[in-house]
């Protein structure tokens, strides 16, 4: 498995790094009736890098972290609903409470590991659900929350009709959340993870904190997915309890596997390809799509641990070989 | 002047079985210091108890004269106690100069750091790199550890334990598992470590341990056998009867 990152890596950001923002930008223009959709890939990208910094880096396997996505997003549905319709703010407050829900939690589950920890997780998310369901008069329960405007972006950027601006917010705060996870990722404290997850016992024995760092990762990685939340709250005008479900969490991880895994860049591959193809196959075999996005993740774990960036590591390998 | 490290009563006890008995022990500064005994003696689970691993059942622990007994094994890594494994514990897929590097990063106390790139901290770069050449180590720095020999990840395990720049050393069986094509390397490194770090070695491998100490302990069924330098230890009966014996036999 090829992981960025390290001490004789070079972090410099490289030609082919820039392809997904030209093709993001190209889409823009090229695909202005897709907006809607983009902006949801733009938003499950972030979470999905989210989940990478920790699954990827750090070796947690968790199947709750909608638990943060769900809190960023009913945060920013709640600022929105009573305290002001400016979109940052939201999009902050969100963030804040998200990064705030994983240092707390990610003290209490970080202590364990394995099956124990993945329990812990799937507990944390169905306190958050049911918490979110009762409170109805802060969330809107079962029914959701809804019927709030924004504000244009810091006075300037009116969210249209198109989703077009929507699109831009959601490439713009994908592109920071990106050069902040790279810079992570390069950085001593990314190798460090990179050390606990390949040798936990023996990055103790180098004298490694380690559980200080897997709860410092697991909050930035909360905080981030609390950001992708708040975006599909604010892109969407509208949250509802499918943004704590664990169906989320499971669908994030299939996303995250089939792009691939620890790469950063799986992130962006694994929801584009399983989005945009679900979005085709709902259309064309409305029955029976799902059978197809399963098919592939089969496909994907039995043949191509490292997901389709893996595969075509592999290819490109196999051609260099050759000449 | 207090001994480097000194063990006052140490016993363990997994359930009924008893690993450690009693155990009275010393490592002077700069000793070059053997730890011998049959399969199954308690020397891994004593080296345990050292660098924080295991809490002993009872008994005190003294790092240069202080009680470390309650501390974990990074308050005693900070206080210059560094060990390896009898059995491999690299970061396999991590290159190997990344392997050095993770933990001269955690001695240097630069692991925390988010902003800068890794390969910035040239300080840590090169004095990996100085290790590893060291060891022989240089042509092989960029592989991953996976792709390495046996006799060469034995190193790396070595690597790894100098890179915290270690005052006390605890060596569980270095050479262990190696041909002797290649161990002959690892007493070479062995050799020439810096004579002022403290150096408890597990070993198997009578010459080896005959060449290198100048004192060894015994160990039996958890308890000191026997204490003394290579001669006394070489004319002992009771040594000759539970371990030289039946290993030369
Ligand atoms: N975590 C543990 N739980 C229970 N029993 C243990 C544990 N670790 C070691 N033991 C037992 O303690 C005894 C001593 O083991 P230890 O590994 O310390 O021996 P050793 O002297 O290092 O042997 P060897 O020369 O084979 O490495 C053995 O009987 C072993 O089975
Ligand atoms: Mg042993």
């Amino acid at each position: 498995m090829k992981h960025a990152g390290g001490y004789i890596a070079d972090s410099r950001i490289r030609a082919i790094e820039w392809l997904p923002w030209a093709f993001a930008l190209l889409c823009y223009y090229a695909a202005p009736s897709y907006l809607s959709l983009g902006s949801y890939i733009l938003t499950m990208i972030l979470f999905a890098l989210s989940l990478d910094l920790i699954l990827g880096y750090g070796g947690i396997i968790t199947l709750g972290h909608s638990a943060y996505f769900g809190t960023g997003a009913y945060v920013a549905g709640i600022v929105a609903v009573r305290l002001t319709g400016e979109p940052l703010v939201g999009l902050l407050a969100g963030a804040l409470a998200a990064g705030v829900l994983g240092l707390v939690t990610g003290m209490i589950i970080l202590r364990t590991r394995g099956l124990a920890l993945l329990m812990l997780t799937l507990a944390i998310t169905s306190v958050c659900f049911e918490v979110a369901n009762k409170a109805t008069s802060l969330t809107g329960g079962a029914d959701g929350l809804g019927g709030f405007s924004l504000l244009p972006i810091l006075g300037l950027f009116r969210f249209d009709m198109f989703g077009k601006t929507a699109y831009l917010y959601c490439l713009a705060i994908l592109f920071a959340s990106w050069w902040l996870v790279r810079k992570l990722v390069y950085s001593p404290f990314g190798a460090s993870l990179t050390g606990v997850r390949e040798n936990n016992l023996r990055m103790h024995a180098v004298g490694a904190p380690v559980y200080q760092r897997l709860v410092a990762s697991y909050t930035i990685s909360a905080t981030l997915a609390g950001l992708a939340g708040a975006l599909l709250t604010q892109t969407t005008q509208f949250v509802g309890l499918n943004a704590l479900g664990f169906q989320l969490s499971g669908e994030l991880i299939v996303m995250l596997v089939l792009g691939g895994v620890g790469r950063i860049y799986g992130a962006f591959v694994g929801p584009l390809v399983y989005l945009v193809l679900q979005d085709y196959l709902a259309k064309r075999f409305p029955e029976y799509w799902y059978f197809g996005i399963g098919a592939m993740l089969v496909l994907v774990v039995l043949f191509a641990r490292g997901g389709i960036l893996g595969i075509i590591d592999a290819g490109i390998l196999r051609l260099r070989r050759k000449s | 002047m207090h001994a480097a490290l000194e063990t006052r009563g140490l016993c363990k006890n997994f359930g009924a079985l008893t690993v450690a008995e009693q155990i009275d022990f010393r490592l002077e500064a700069g000793a070059r210091h053997a730890l011998i005994g049959p399969n199954g003696a308690g020397k891994t689970t004593f080296i345990n108890m050292l660098s924080g691993r295991f809490a002993p059942s009872s008994g005190q622990i003294l790092l240069a004269g202080e009680d470390v007994t309650a501390l974990g094994q990074v308050a005693r890594v900070k206080r210059g106690l560094a060990r390896t494994f009898q059995i491999s514990m690299l970061f396999k897929n991590a290159t190997v100069v990344d392997n050095v590097a993770f933990a001269v990063a955690e001695r240097a106390g630069v692991a925390w750091r988010m902003l800068r790139p890794a390969r910035a901290y040239r300080e840590v770069v090169d004095e990996s790199m100085a290790l590893l050449e060291t060891l022989g180590l240089t042509q092989d720095a960029r592989l991953r550890v996976a792709e390495l020999s046996y006799g060469k990840q034995r190193l790396v395990e070595i690597a790894i334990a100098l890179g915290l720049r270690p005052r006390v050393l605890l060596l569980d069986e270095p050479a262990a598992g190696v041909p002797t094509s290649e161990s002959q390397r690892i007493l070479e490194v062995l050799d020439a470590l810096p004579e002022e770090i403290a150096i408890l070695i597990i070993e198997h491998d009578m010459d080896l341990v005959f060449r290198f100490a100048t004192r060894i302990t015994v160990l039996a069924q958890g308890k000191v056998l026997i204490a003394g330098t290579p001669a006394e230890i070489a004319a002992d009966k009771e040594v000759h009867e539970i371990y030289l014996g039946e290993r030369h036999a």
